[in-house]
């Protein structure tokens, strides 16, 4: 039997304590992704810190933002009045994800740490340089349909799989983190990274930084928001390519917009060249297919995943048109 | 029957799945959930190459691993008597030399097990199962079927003859024609109850298996071909199965395994394959190229039809089926030819799965046929009756029944046809666009022997038993629903036992003719009983005689209640028990054969399959919005498992249309989306609302209810229709199945 240890902590000291600790040991919450890990041997944690016991579920209004704590579940986010009222793209998007048992166990902080689900990086008989660096990226000259075509690198292609995480970066969230060297805030954007020459680091976290909540700032998009997932099958599946789309709209003109892409790349993928292109424009297809095309400039297909060249825009259209219907 | 009892339209209360509540509550039993004392547990190591030798094994660290039992490979298996020959030719219909498991070091295809770890718990034999180390001298394998198609060969084996009649270039020459290929990848059967077995030896040459098998006789008989015991010292039992879809139409190497080391350990052993080795280890639908020819006449008379299909099979054996034989029979055509040819790849041997060949034949055949309508410009169902067989021009014979004009008809009625425009992308819905498609699918109507023991007990009740199982369809409900009006018993005054070999011998449940086969035998032995109970009537002293009533045939009894009363006068009312307590008996009890006879006649059930569905051009998606399959297969003895059995083909054919694809990398010469969450199978949001539409009428031929198979219509033709559908919406000719969004987005 691979042993490991399990030990349930209450305080944000002792989980964080217990990792600094000890190398080998890992936090768990929902588990809905470490527990396929460690079946699949691509983690090996020597123990477990169970935080499912820290006082972080509230989703509760702080003045003129949001905050969703980070062990609050998938489900009760999707379905809560705030966030339905206020948010209601990270309902959408939250509701897009996994199914809704996975959601049921998963927390909005296990839905950010989630690892790729990437085949080479899973199958530990496969080259996978985020797995273990140096063995080669077994996607790019390999199956690559789900692959990113957006700041990918020569070691990594693989993609981000949150749905979650692609409206919250729409949304411009905000990550609060405790840890070690105390408390700090880091802007969603700058929480995931892209491959580099590290592809097995998937975010900005140092060793003993913990998640405790999520904030989004109150924003004018609560009608005209839309997460549109282009998916193989109608639930259960990751997103082929994804968009999140808020638009702040009067009349016909474009006040504001906020626009989040998935299934693209190592990181949620935020596009702020068509938000700017967008501003102050009329809500029409044709400016919607301009925004498209300055999105598409750096993308790079690598064979089988060609195809998203194509959805990637056509998808961010769509998700315009639908947010942008009237009421 | 006495009447048409199953076409009675007062009697709107078909039975319920008999073992319904068993399965729902986890009272019904599988394989791997029999409770037998002293158990260990194995996990089978595979191969991480796809082709060469193993160099070494290192087993030691597992060996030493806590709870380990024995760790089997090659070099230490017990000798199987029955692999020593080297040259047992495969069962029919494949050929070629069946995988010995642990016979030497040669590695066929990825994954192919190399050990067998039994230990005290599952868990433990899993743990140990990864410190199992092989050395390989690698040999460059082949996964990749496109690039094999120079090693195409004619099958040694069943369906090695090519098919001809009239001349096989006929269609060349005809005033319209389409000359195109169509694709499929592998699919995997992957039911939900995972391929398992617990072996016990209960002496040096006596064995009992709970396995997953659609078919306890066919396991014995391999069982007792590998281990050379008699056929009366094994015992194999599978009464339920959670699914099989085919993949337990043959006796695998795990199960051969799990008997091997039960003996070496001495002690009875369960192996259950993970998840990932139901992708690897137990047969697949093969991938298929298919060419097809067709031409026309301008008035839509066809001309020729030429079918070649090419399929993968295993690099040590061969295994057909009947993809090209559709196009053989569908349509009067003066000029037909067919091909089949295969190629062997690195993988495990394929296997029939659902519908089998006839469901990967009847994509090609009938997109086919929906192109040519076009070409035609002429309606596909108009375009079908034009060419509509009327006798079987295969075999020039008649059909013992076909009412597919009549499923045309109720079919297009119920999907609301009239609404299609032959022009594609000429119906929208916002920004959707809206098609109808339709495919055509037939399977032959089979019945085979079965043997069934009846015991109408002293208080009246009956027992039927018969060693068929059940892999889902309800064959217990159907052996009841046959019974029921037989002998006019309530159906819960009948108990059937099943799924043993220690039961009277019945058919394997394949090629759709368990209710044709078995439901004939609970009929004959019904009617056997009914002239014993007659005998009875006639008896000195019986109340059913009288100075004018010498003699009392079964004709003239009737069967209601559990009681026997003469047709002719009511009153004569007598309950079974009475009449046996009367007699002095402990009941009757009455073994019977069942077979068909040869008839004059070509048997075929035939389906016919609309759909009506939604593609979003800018993003590929597809949305089935409505399904209607309806069936010509003679009496439908049990309506509502009949339309379970339906419903269940059209959703495993939605995923082989739209979503399932088992990628392989072909460098690695594996499967990459070998688990559930990567391999795509619909979910519920997928399927829409699915009629079933049942012509019901008798066919006089095949049996003695006039029933015909279900389980492969189901599923024929239902692959084509979703992508004449597509068709129909987008203009876009889908031909390499799955249809993903990628390959319908539009700029």
């Amino acid at each position: 039997m691979i042993n490991f240890g399990y030990t349930r902590v209450s305080t944000h000291k002792a989980a964080i304590d217990a990792v600094r600790k000890d190398s080998a040991a890992q936090w768990i919450a929902g588990g809905t992704n470490l527990v396929d890990l460690m079946k699949k041997g691509v983690t090996t944690p020597e123990k477990l810190i169970d935080i499912n016991n820290l006082p972080l579920k509230d989703i509760r209004k702080e003045g003129n933002k949001l905050y969703i704590g980070a062990l609050a579940l998938n489900s009760e986010v999707a379905e809560n009045e705030l966030v339905r009222t206020q948010q209601p793209l990270l309902s959408q998007a939250l509701q897009a994800g996994a199914s809704q048992q996975i959601r049921n166990m998963a927390t909005v902080g296990g839905n950010m740490m989630q690892r790729t689900r990437c085949p080479y990086f899973y199958n530990t008989d496969m080259p996978c340089n985020k797995r273990e660096p140096g063995t080669g990226c077994g996607a790019l000259k390999g199956f690559n349909r789900m692959h990113a075509i957006f700041g990918t690198s020569e070691n990594c292609i693989a993609v981000h799989p949150s749905d979650m995480c692609i409206a919250l970066i729409a949304l411009d969230a905000t990550v609060l983190v405790t840890g070690p060297k105390g408390d700090c805030r880091i802007p969603f954007q700058n929480f995931h990274r892209l491959p580099g020459d590290a592809p097995h680091k998937d975010n900005t976290l140092e060793r003993g930084e913990l998640i405790t909540a999520i904030e989004i700032p109150d924003n004018p998009y609560q009608k005209h928001v839309h997460y549109l997932k282009v998916r193989d099958r109608s639930s259960y599946a990751f997103a082929l390519v994804s968009v999140a789309a808020a638009v702040d709209l009067q009349g016909d003109k474009i006040n504001d917009v906020r626009l989040g892409m998935g299934g693209v790349a190592h990181k949620p993928w935020r596009l702020t060249e068509a938000e700017n292109f967008l501003k102050g424009k009329t809500a029409t297809e044709a400016t919607f297919r301009q925004a498209a095309e300055l999105v598409m400039k750096n993308a790079k297909g690598y064979g089988h995943n060609n195809f998203k060249l194509k959805l990637a825009p056509n998808t961010l259209v769509e998700a315009l048109k639908t947010a942008t219907v009237k009421a | 029957m006495d009447k048409d009892f199953f076409f009675d339209k007062k009697k709107n209360d078909p039975i319920s799945r008999v073992d319904g509540r068993a399965k729902v509550t986890g009272k019904a039993t599988y394989a791997a959930e029999h409770k037998v004392p002293n158990l260990a547990y194995g996990f089978l190591v595979g191969s991480t190459i796809a082709k060469g030798r193993i160099k070494s094994l290192d087993t030691k660290s597992a060996e030493r691993a806590p709870g380990v039992l024995g760790v089997i490979t090659h070099v230490n298996a017990p000798k199987i008597p029955g692999y020593q020959t080297g040259k047992d030719p495969a069962k029919p219909p494949t050929a070629g030399q069946p995988l010995r498991i642990f016979y030497d070091n040669q590695i066929f295809y990825y994954d192919q097990p190399i050990a067998l770890v039994i230990a005290d718990t599952y868990d433990r034999a899993l743990f140990a199962a990864k410190l199992v180390k092989a050395q390989y001298e690698k040999e460059v394998h082949q996964t990749e079927l496109e690039t094999n198609l120079s090693k195409a060969r004619i099958p040694t084996g069943p369906r090695k003859e090519d098919y001809k009649r009239g001349d096989a270039d006929g269609y060349k020459n005809a005033a319209v024609k389409i000359e195109q290929e169509y694709y499929h990848p592998v699919e995997v059967h992957n039911p939900m109850e995972l391929g398992s077995i617990i072996a016990r030896w209960d002496g040096p040459d006596k064995l009992t298996v709970y396995t997953k098998t659609q078919g306890v006789e066919s396991t014995r008989n391999s069982i007792k071909d590998a281990f050379k015991l008699s056929p009366e010292n094994i015992t194999v039992n599978a009464e339920h199965i959670g699914g099989a879809f085919g993949m337990g139409l043959r006796t695998w190497p795990y199960e051969i395994a799990a008997i091997m080391g039960a003996q070496k350990i001495g002690k009875p052993l369960k192996l259950a394959l993970h998840r990932e080795q139901m992708f690897t280890n137990v047969g697949y639908r093969p991938e298929t190229i298919q060419k097809i020819g067709m031409g026309a006449t301008a008035d839509g008379k066809l001309v020729g039809i030429f079918h070649e299909a090419t399929a993968n099979t295993s690099a040590y054996e061969e295994f057909t089926e009947a993809t090209v034989n559709i196009t053989q029979f569908m349509y009067a055509c003066p000029n037909v030819a067919t091909r089949y040819r295969l190629v062997p790849l690195n993988f495990v041997t394929p296997i029939w799965m659902r519908g089998p060949g006839e469901a990967t034949g009847a994509f090609a055949l009938e997109s086919a046929m929906d192109e040519l309508a076009y070409a035609l410009k002429l309606d596909p169902i108009e375009f079908r009756l034009r060419n509509h067989a009327d006798i079987d021009p295969e075999h020039n014979r008649p059909w013992s029944s076909k009412h597919l004009k009549e499923c045309y008809e109720m079919g297009a009625e119920k999907i609301g046809w009239k609404d299609r425009q032959l022009e594609p992308r000429s119906l929208k819905d916002g920004d959707w666009l809206v098609g109808y498609g339709m495919g055509t699918g037939s399977f032959g109507a089979m019945r085979w022997v079965a043997t069934v023991k009846a015991k109408l007990q002293p208080d009246g009740k009956l027992l039927l038993q018969c060693s068929v199982n059940d892999m889902g369809p309800g064959t217990a409900t159907m052996m009841t629903a046959v019974a029921s009006e037989a002998m006019g018993l309530a159906p819960d005054k009948i108990t059937i036992q099943m799924g043993s070999t220690k039961l009277p011998p019945g058919p394997m449940q394949g090629g759709s003719n368990v209710t044709s086969t078995v439901g004939s035998a609970v009929h004959d032995v019904c009617a056997e009983l009914k002239m014993q109970i007659a005998a009875l009537a006639s008896k000195e002293g019986s109340p059913f005689r009288t100075r004018k009533v010498k003699e009392v045939k079964a004709e003239d009894l009737v069967f209601s209640d559990g009681s026997v009363a003469l047709k002719k006068n009511e009153s004569t009312k007598i309950s079974f028990q009475d009449l046996f307590r009367r007699n002095n008996l402990q009941g009757l009890e009455i073994t019977k054969e069942s077979k068909g006879q040869e008839q004059p006649y070509s048997m075929y059930s035939f389906s016919m399959h609309f759909v009506k569905l939604r593609v979003h051009p800018a993003t590929g998606r597809v949305k089935i919005d409505h399904v209607v399959s309806c069936a010509d297969a003679g009496t439908i003895i049990s309506p509502k498992t009949a339309a379970s059995q339906m419903i269940g083909g059209a959703v495993g054919v939605i995923g082989m249309a739209l979503m399932e694809d088992l990628v392989v990398d072909h460098r690695f010469g594996r499967p990459i989306n070998n688990n559930l969450a990567d391999y795509h199978v619909p979910v519920n949001a997928d399927i829409p609302n699915i009629d079933v539409l049942f012509v019901n009428k008798k066919d006089p031929f095949t049996n003695p209810m006039g029933s015909k198979g279900l389980g492969e219509i189901a599923l024929v033709g239902v692959a084509p229709a979703v992508a004449n559908a597509v068709f129909n919406a987008t203009g876009k000719r889908i031909r390499t199945l799955p249809i993903t969004p990628d390959k319908l987005m539009e700029t």
